[in-house]
């Protein structure tokens, strides 16, 4: 099973969402990462963008394949992973803290709330094993 | 797991190995074990053990098996010796192509036909219907065999490690039917990935054997059970072409490069009035090797357009290739956009980015 670590929250596209201060830390979670593989490259909004909830904000290409990442929350892009651009194997390894993806001050609060905690995002990756 | 599809004899094999195993042509594959960049490196830097036994083992034997494999492939079987290989198109009437093979002359009246998976039913339907009018004995033996691929630089050492001594040392395109570990074996010096290496065909029963042995022997040497995926990148960066990407029942062999293996001054076969006509008149477009220029990864399918966004020709292929640190690709462009160093544009998700032709093999190993 995939490392979920408890402090985050999630979503079903397997975000995840950080709360640091009053802004929002978002990445793709260690399933995701198991499931594209070899990350090689990622586009992600300018800073200052305006993100809708479940909007799709970026792109990453594996070897093998595309997949989009959709935004846990609404709100701003005030900080984007830069290092990523020349390393997005940073993804790989370590999707919880150097491969993270961009900080967002949310626009609205209760969004946050309603993702899922890790023992939910849990039950749901067993269930995706089915 | 999808009851509809059938199992490899290896599939515990890849199983035990922490494979991920995904559908393809009717079979669970292994499209990867530890990674597709690090298995890949693997086949280009060591050795690497492939499962593919999904292709298809088609058997014509008798006096007139092998004029008759000739008629209906494109490259000279006929003028093939005993104990050989040979690369062809299979093509229809049109001159575009139904399959891409290999032929291997097992003896004076047996020939074997390899075909990709995903034309199994399609060329096994089609050659059976044409051996039985033609009295020649067909016999597809795809479901009792398996097929293995050995390939890397440390693919002859691994298979002389395993016993396989008299395998190690056939040429290129060469073959042998023998034993390794005690099971009946036919192989041959071929490989889909641009590394010397052998193609090794064994029957169901035998191939947890064969393949475990060849693990172990190639222990010393480094070797990685490799997946579909490197399969893919590895072919790509060899510009082997891929049936049902680069190839396929719109295309015919002049336009995909692979004029050397369409003989025209030889015997009559299927398609080849049409592919004299082709290539008397010239093809209005090639396939041509790109690599991206700006940041982006073209992908099968990707349209190439112009400056006004009108499209021009498609990706047929396209990854980054991992032992070039770039990303490449295939696709068909007009003619007149065909030579080395043209700048194309690939539409990738409504942004038309910047790429180039460029010379291929997009890899070459040193001789």
């Amino acid at each position: 099973m995939s490392q979920v670590p408890t402090d985050l929250r999630y979503t079903k596209d397997h975000e995840w969402a950080r709360p640091e201060g009053k802004l929002i830390r978002v990445g793709v979670t260690a399933y995701a990462v198991e499931q594209l593989g070899d990350v090689t490259l990622i586009d992600l909004p300018p800073t200052g963008s305006d993100l809708q909830v479940q909007e799709r904000f970026g792109d990453i290409e594996s070897v093998k394949t595309v997949s989009e990442v959709f935004a846990p929350v609404s709100g701003e892009v005030v900080e984007v992973n830069t290092d990523l651009e020349e390393s997005p194997e940073l993804v790989n390894e370590g999707p919880y803290d150097k491969g993270w993806l961009i900080l967002v001050r949310p626009s609205e609060p209760g969004e946050f709330e309603r993702l899922m905690d890790a023992r939910t995002y849990e039950d749901y990756l067993g269930s995706l094993e089915g | 797991m999808d009851s509809s599809l059938a199992s490899t004899a290896l599939y515990e094999q890849h199983r035990s190995l922490g494979a991920r195993l995904v559908p393809f042509a009717g079979y669970q594959m292994p499209v990867q074990y530890e990674g597709i960049v690090a298995e890949h490196t693997a086949v280009r830097e060591r050795v690497g053990l492939f499962d593919v036994s999904h292709m298809g083992e088609l058997f014509l034997t008798g006096p007139n098996a092998l004029g008759f494999v000739d008629s209906l492939v494109s490259n000279a079987v006929h003028a093939m010796p005993v104990g050989r290989a040979l690369y062809t198109v299979c093509a229809n009437e049109r001159g575009t192509i139904l399959d891409d093979l290999i032929i291997y002359r097992l003896g004076d009246e047996e020939v074997l036909v390899i075909c990709n998976a995903g034309n199994l039913e399609k060329i096994s339907t089609y050659f059976g219907a044409k051996a039985a009018e033609a009295g020649v004995p067909f016999e597809d033996r795809s479901a009792s065999l398996s097929l293995m691929a050995l390939q890397g630089p440390k693919a002859e050492a691994t298979l002389r490690a395993a016993g396989g001594g008299a395998f190690a040392d056939l040429g290129t395109f060469h073959i042998l039917r023998g034993e390794l570990s005690g099971v009946p074996t036919i192989a041959a010096r071929t490989g889909y990935t641009g590394e010397d290496g052998f193609e090794i065909c064994v029957p169901n029963e035998g191939a947890v054997k064969v393949w475990r042995a060849l693990l172990a022997a190639g222990a010393e040497f480094g070797i990685a059970p490799v997946g579909l995926g490197a399969r893919d990148t590895l072919r790509l960066e060899a510009r082997l072409s891929l049936y049902g990407n680069d190839i396929d029942e719109t295309t015919n062999a002049y336009e995909a490069g692979l004029a050397w293996v369409v003989k025209l001054d030889g015997p009559d076969f299927v398609g080849k009035q049409a592919l004299a006509k082709i290539k008397a008149e010239g093809v209005h477009r090639k396939l041509v090797g790109f690599e991206m220029r700006g940041r982006g990864i073209a992908r099968h399918g990707y349209p190439f357009v112009d400056e006004a966004g009108a499209e021009i020709g498609i990706v047929t292929s396209g990854s980054p290739s991992p032992t070039l640190k770039k990303n490449i690709g295939l696709g068909y462009v007009p003619k007149a956009m065909s030579q080395v160093g043209t700048p194309l544009r690939v539409l990738i998700r409504g942004k038309a980015i910047e790429a180039e032709v460029v010379k291929t093999p997009f890899y070459k190993r040193a001789k």
